[in-house]
């Protein structure tokens, strides 16, 4: 079935059930073909053997003589139903009486009339015999009636009948035809709602379906709902592995710093404190590429099932940049806000981790002693978050590549850094339908980085 | 021996002297196949082809209709010849080369149409022709001619004239003076179609055989054809002639004072008269053409047929009774059991 590989469950079933009702249609077509034509035939046989039988009634001995009127109706008879041509002989026993001495009928016994299709004078007739035995002068004499007849008549009803029942047919297999189309949609239907329910679901909507279908449809039904039970299962695992797993990274990440803390107040010699210093800042730096990592992690599976709040922007932002003010004045670098009133729709968590990722990114290649900005605006159905440093900037290559999972861009120089950073706010924005736009800052060196969002 | 239904036989003798100086070599073919022409004339065309019609209608009713047909057809050439209805079957039979044979006698046509004399032929004329006027394709009815009885009114003066047949006998039987030797009818033994009048007769109505008697008793006068009848009634030798064919007849009226045609409610034969496209005809084509236009003025389309229209028979139906049917009962009175009984029955009720 290479050719029907690609089709439709609709369209095979209809095939199908065409094709049997064309054989059904083709097989009643050829029954009633031959029933008419049996039926037509046996009508023929019947007003023969009629018409045989009153010819034969007037059959009677005179003087010795045998003698016989033809009837008129025995005649008549013969030309009511069609326009067939008539042959008749009528014989004692091997003395023709009357009729046309050609003409031979089947051989007949007395009592029951004989028939016979046979060929005379070129054409196909349908003959009857019929005998009676006559007693003349005390002999017992065989008088044989035969009646021919050619089959127009009987061919043309048949062929008439059978036309009849072609068009019937034919009416029958367009019918049926149409039935089973809409049967076969008709049935098809619950599986079709089925698979339409489950494309308009959510991304993460793993309820079971609830449904009722047809019984045909329950073992699907429940091997759908089991597969995503399990399924359902499988990512609240994984969800609780990446909590666990940021807890277990960080928590012995953050014991370590404490004390290499510890250890370069208490040490001396610029040695050992050099070297302590850049146990800390190997320490803060996998402290941070894990919380990106596990941020990236998180960004995707929340944005696959993204939440629909209302996020105050202002608000927003000035929470991260608390939170990042303690790393940036450790640089001595200042972060200032200017916030205008602006609502964006989404996952608070979100759009605060792709802030934050931003920020960090701009505190982190800024140099000591300088200003990073964060301006909060509404544009038109837009709100836009913009982040400006003073730092290198993106060089002069493209900057769209640098949103890529481990991209680093050229300017890093020595600075260690992951290359998640704007991935993971580049991905939260765009779970959200909005976009990141890098771009060098207006008048000057440095980056500014625009998180736009579709306004609320 | 006359089977001629318009005209007399006396022509037999010298049409075939015309015929030979028309065409020599065929008269002697004619001739020499066993049958008796009575008349034979040629319409030459401007072809080549030369279409051969036999048929029992006279000339001098029919040469209209043929040059009508040439006017319409003029490269046909038509070969003319007449016959009684027996030698035209005869003839049919014998095999003789015809294209288109026209025939009163409608059981000796339906004969040889049903015994595989005749091919078949159809065309949108003949599909326009009634049921009733074709049998299988073979056979074309193209006039519908009644059987009517002819009286001269002089001989009637003074009589109630009968209505139907019973007060025909009744008339008859009371004036035997007066009718005695003074009606005709046909003789069955000499006239075909005089023969199907009466079969069909008795078929129908027990009044014929107490006609025939109280016609035997009135020393009937026993002709073979229709013309020779009207003769007769015409000059006052006869009072009636009875089962003349009706065409005839009224062909005459205005030409005959006297003469009148006794109209009969109770019923009138309807003989059909037919056409045939021999199984050995040759100019099969033109032959079509010419039972087309006879079938077209058959059913009235046109011109004044030279006969009477199919469309006459819906005078003759008024009474009920349709024309004869063509099927296979006309030939229970063919079979010659049946012929023989039927004439033994009639010869005794005529010489009673």
């Amino acid at each position: 079935m290479s050719a029907s590989k690609g089709w439709s469950i609709a369209r095979r079933l209809t095939l199908f059930l065409a094709a049997m009702v064309a054989i059904l249609a083709l097989v009643s077509w050829y029954m009633v073909t031959s029933f008419a034509r049996e039926a037509a035939g046996r009508t023929q046989d019947n007003i023969l053997a009629a018409s045989a039988t009153s010819i034969a009634e007037t059959l009677r001995s005179e003087g010795g003589d045998i003698r016989l009127e033809l009837p008129y109706a025995a005649f008549s008879m013969l030309g009511a139903l069609s326009e067939d041509r008539v042959f008749y002989r009528i014989a004692a026993g091997d003395e023709i009486l009357t009729g046309y001495d050609d003409l031979t009928g089947p051989e007949v016994a007395s009592g029951e009339p004989a028939f016979a299709t046979l060929p005379y004078r070129g054409v196909t007739v349908r003959a009857v015999s019929l005998q009676r035995t006559i007693l003349s002068d005390g002999a017992a004499v065989p008088v044989t009636v035969t009646l021919a007849q050619t089959r127009d008549g009987v061919t043309a009803i048949a062929a008439g009948l059978s036309r009849q029942a072609a068009v019937l047919s034919g009416l029958i297999f367009v019918l049926a035809v149409g039935i089973a189309a809409f049967a076969v949609r008709a049935s098809l239907r619950p599986l079709n709602t089925m698979a339409q329910h489950l494309a308009t679901r959510g991304p993460s909507d793993l309820r079971p379906l609830r449904r009722q279908g047809p019984p045909e449809l329950i073992p699907l039904v429940r091997s759908l709902n089991r597969l995503m039970e399990r399924l359902g299962g499988s990512l609240r695992r994984s969800e609780d592995f990446i909590a666990e797993a940021a807890h277990r990274v960080r928590t012995p990440l953050a014991v370590v710093r404490t004390q290499a803390e510890i250890a370069l107040h208490s040490v001396e010699g610029e040695g050992p404190r050099q070297s302590l210093r850049r146990v800390i800042r190997a320490v803060d730096e996998s402290s941070r590429s894990a919380s990106q990592l596990l941020d990236h992690a998180m960004v995707s599976f929340r944005a696959d099932d993204l939440a629909r709040a209302p996020v105050d922007l202002p608000t927003l932002a000035e929470t991260v940049a608390e939170a990042l003010r303690p790393t940036a004045q450790m640089k001595d670098i200042d972060i200032v806000l200017d916030l205008d009133p602006a609502q964006a729709e989404g996952d608070e968590i979100l759009i605060q981790n792709a802030l934050r990722n931003v920020l960090d990114n701009a505190i982190k290649y800024s140099p000591a002693e300088t200003e990073v900005t964060v301006k909060v605006r509404a544009v038109e159905d837009a709100a836009h978050v913009v982040v400006g440093d003073e730092g290198p900037g993106f060089g002069d290559g493209s900057a769209a590549h640098l949103t890529e999972r481990f991209r680093r861009g050229d300017q890093v120089g020595g600075i260690v850094g992951s290359g998640l950073g704007l991935t993971i706010a580049e991905e939260a924005l765009r779970a959200h339908g909005g976009r990141l736009e890098l771009n060098g800052n207006e008048g000057g060196a440095g980056a500014c980085v625009s998180l736009i969002l579709p306004a609320a | 021996m006359c089977f001629v239904d318009f005209t007399g036989g006396m022509r037999a003798v010298w049409s075939v002297l015309l015929a030979g100086l028309m065409a020599p070599m065929l008269a002697g073919v004619a001739w020499a196949q066993g049958f008796e022409i009575e008349d034979r004339r040629a319409y030459p065309g401007t072809g080549a082809d030369i279409l051969r019609v036999i048929s029992t209608a006279d000339l001098d009713v029919f040469e209209p209709f043929l040059l009508r047909f040439q006017a319409a057809n003029p490269e046909v050439g038509i070969d003319y010849t007449t016959a009684s209805s027996a030698e035209l079957e005869r003839a049919i039979r014998g095999g003789a080369e015809f294209d288109l044979a026209l025939s009163s006698a409608m059981d000796l046509q339906f004969s040889l149409a049903n015994d595989g004399y005749a091919q078949a032929n159809t065309s949108a004329v003949t599909q326009a022709l009634p049921d009733w006027a074709r049998w299988n394709d073979r056979l074309f009815a193209f006039t519908a001619e009644p059987a009517v009885v002819v009286i001269n009114e002089a001989r009637f003066e003074g009589l109630e004239l009968p209505r139907n047949r019973a007060e025909l006998v009744t008339l008859l039987r009371d004036h035997p003076d007066r009718f005695a030797g003074r009606v005709g009818t046909y003789d069955l033994r000499a006239s075909g179609l005089g023969y199907l009048f009466a079969t069909q007769e008795a078929r129908s109505s027990d009044a014929y055989w107490r006609l025939t008697e109280v016609m035997g008793r009135l020393d009937a006068q026993l002709y073979c054809c229709s013309a020779q009848m009207i003769d007769d009634v015409a000059s006052g030798a006869l009072a009636l002639a009875y089962n003349v064919l009706g065409s005839y007849a009224e062909g005459r009226l205005g030409a005959d004072d006297g003469l009148a045609i006794l109209p009969l409610e109770d019923f009138a034969n309807v003989m059909l008269r037919t056409a045939l496209i021999p199984a050995t005809a040759e100019r099969v084509e033109e032959a079509g053409l010419m039972l087309d236009a006879l079938l077209s003025e058959g059913m009235g389309n046109g011109t004044t047929p030279v006969l009477p229209p199919l469309q006459a028979r819906g005078e003759a139906a008024a009474a009920a009774f349709g024309p004869i049917r063509l099927g296979p009962a006309l030939m229970v009175y063919l079979d010659r059991l049946n012929r023989e009984s039927f004439l033994e029955a009639w010869d005794a009720a005529m010489e009673q």
